[in-house]
């Protein structure tokens, strides 16, 4: 069998997967990004590119992933449904493919309100469940969003999509998450995890329904570096959950960056090792980039499995 | 309900500021009960403009005329006497009936006095909530009588996303989440199974997005 991706490919093979993320920056140079991806370059699996994250105006993530892929990283390039119809998806689905990315995460995307332009117009045209639908019938079925003939070379994305364990109602969640699978997603990124508990509660009712054994999960981690971080996420983003003792153990702490690397770690060695179904990690070192390597070094995940590319597509 | 809310006085002052005499046209429609633009609003906004340029030293003429609706041409013509020798209308009405007269006093120049906000319905007295999209096929039956179109921040029909928390949508602790109340409701009425299909993307060429839209009755038309 081909592989879509590298990252198709590892985590078939049931090899447990780790992923990063690259935020591209508010101007026009990329070597901020080169600099990030070279670095990163033999500890993760693949990376995310964001798309304009929280709505703010950065590299797009096609032309980001152009630089990440020169830099040896397979790209995973995010694209949400705020700032493109359904015609400007497809070119950039289209586009993306001609440029060598492979595999395609898609979001709803953070409302325009949270953005550096929030008097902008939010699009909505799809979102994120028809959006994998469509990109998958791309794939399998050879026609755009609209039924017409792709007459050759359709795009053929390993297809990602996210949940967020985290956000209400708690029991939809699951059934969310069903219905990314029914929809196409073969992969999933999770928010970030702090509350474990609820975490595991959720990989339980996964398991339960044996989502788990048709899409990959990947466990979203972040490392904290302080705890006025910690405590900005507990109370300022939605769909998020800190927990009080992780906010106290930054506090405490006499070196609170190293703290919470070390918290990181402890979650990455839990999330592998206790949690069933959890088939890799994704690891979003928000504005963090460099401490990537430290992290997964130290998770034991190092080196990376190495992918024949005779085996892609 | 059409619900329309009335633009800061001074900037429609401002707006007349060159003018002598001025024509203000309310509506007995939608902006009386909600309002914005029925006669008693007509009536205060004309002797507050009068008194504004009083005190400015620049009297003001004003005559003032409620329609029983700006929306439907036959109401309009009632006024043609009056807006003759006036060098403004000043429309209380929605953005129909500003159309309206503008499109019958050619030369005339039209002011909206109110902003034209949305489709909705009241809360309590005072307040008024958006309830429709007027997206161009209801899909209510689906949603368990709530509209995801308008009162989700993304209009996403297969939600909820994930920055919905505790009941409220990521925008606003103030703003409830469109599809935690579907999904309540579904819940109720003992149909979660039906939130498992996936709702195809919407034909939006029904909506605004085909153009200006008409409704067409054949069978009530005359002649």
């Amino acid at each position: 069998m081909k592989y879509l991706s590298k990252l198709h490919k590892i985590l078939d093979s049931g090899q447990f997967a780790v992923t990063a993320e690259i935020g591209p920056p508010k101007h026009a140079s990329v070597e901020g990004v080169k600099h990030h991806a070279h670095m990163m370059k033999d500890y993760v699996d693949a990376t995310n590119i964001t798309d304009c994250q929280t709505a703010i105006v950065r590299i797009s993530s096609i032309a980001t992933g152009v630089h990440v892929l020169g830099a040896g990283i397979e790209p995973i390039v995010q694209m949400t449904c705020r700032d493109r119809n359904r015609i400007a998806m497809q070119a950039d689905i289209l586009g993306a493919y001609c440029l060598g990315m492979r595999n395609m995460l898609c979001l709803s995307g953070d409302h325009q309100k949270f953005g550096n332009h929030p008097t902008s117009k939010n699009v909505y045209d799809v979102d994120s469940m028809q959006l994998i639908q469509a990109l998958r019938r791309m794939r399998d079925d050879k026609v755009f969003f609209s039924g017409e003939e792709i007459k050759e070379c359709e795009p053929r994305f390993f297809i990602g999509a996210v949940a967020n364990p985290f956000a209400d109602p708690f029991e939809y969640r699951i059934d969310r998450l069903e219905k990314k699978v029914e929809a196409g997603a073969q992969f999933i990124q999770t928010q970030c995890i702090f509350d474990m508990e609820r975490f595991e509660r959720f990989m339980e009712k996964v398991r339960e329904r044996g989502i788990d054994q048709r899409v990959h999960i990947l466990a979203g981690l972040t490392p904290l570096k302080s705890w006025r971080g910690a405590k900005y996420m507990q109370s300022n983003v939605s769909g998020m959950i800190v927990p009080d003792s992780i906010v106290e153990r930054l506090k405490s702490a006499e070196d609170p960056k190293k703290e919470g690397v070390d918290l990181c770690i402890e979650q990455i060695k839990y999330v592998r090792e206790k949690i069933k179904g959890v088939h890799g990690v994704h690891v979003m070192a928000i504005a963090w980039e460099e401490i990537v390597p430290e992290i997964v070094e130290r998770s034991g995940l190092y080196p990376r499995p190495q992918v024949d590319p005779s085996e892609l597509e | 309900m059409i619900i329309a809310q009335q633009k800061p006085l001074k900037d429609i002052a401002a707006l007349i500021s060159e003018c002598n005499k001025v024509m203000l046209v309310g509506c007995a429609g939608c902006v009386t009960v909600c309002l914005a633009g029925g006669e008693k609003e007509t009536e205060i906004m004309a002797s507050s403009l009068r008194m504004m340029r009083e005190v400015e030293g620049k009297p003001l003429q004003t005559i003032t005329y409620t329609a029983t609706r700006q929306c439907d041409p036959e109401y309009i013509p009632p006024m043609d006497e009056m807006v003759k020798d006036v060098d403004a209308v000043i429309s209380l009405a929605c953005g129909v009936g500003v159309q309206y007269m503008a499109e019958r006093y050619t030369d005339k120049w039209v002011i909206p006095a109110l902003d034209t906000k949305f489709i909705g319905g009241s809360t309590v007295h005072g307040e008024w909530v958006e309830k429709c999209g007027l997206c161009g096929e209801c899909i209510l039956h689906k949603t368990g009588g709530i509209c995801p179109i308008i009162r989700c921040s993304k209009s996403i029909l297969n939600g909820p996303c994930g920055g919905s928390q505790y009941g409220k949508c990521e925008i606003s602790k103030d703003v409830d989440c469109a599809w935690q109340l579907i999904y309540d409701k579904m819940k109720a009425l003992g149909k979660l199974d039906k939130l498992m299909e996936i709702q195809p993307p919407k034909d939006w060429s029904k909506s605004r997005d085909g153009g200006p839209r008409k409704a067409v009755r054949e069978d009530v038309m005359i002649g």
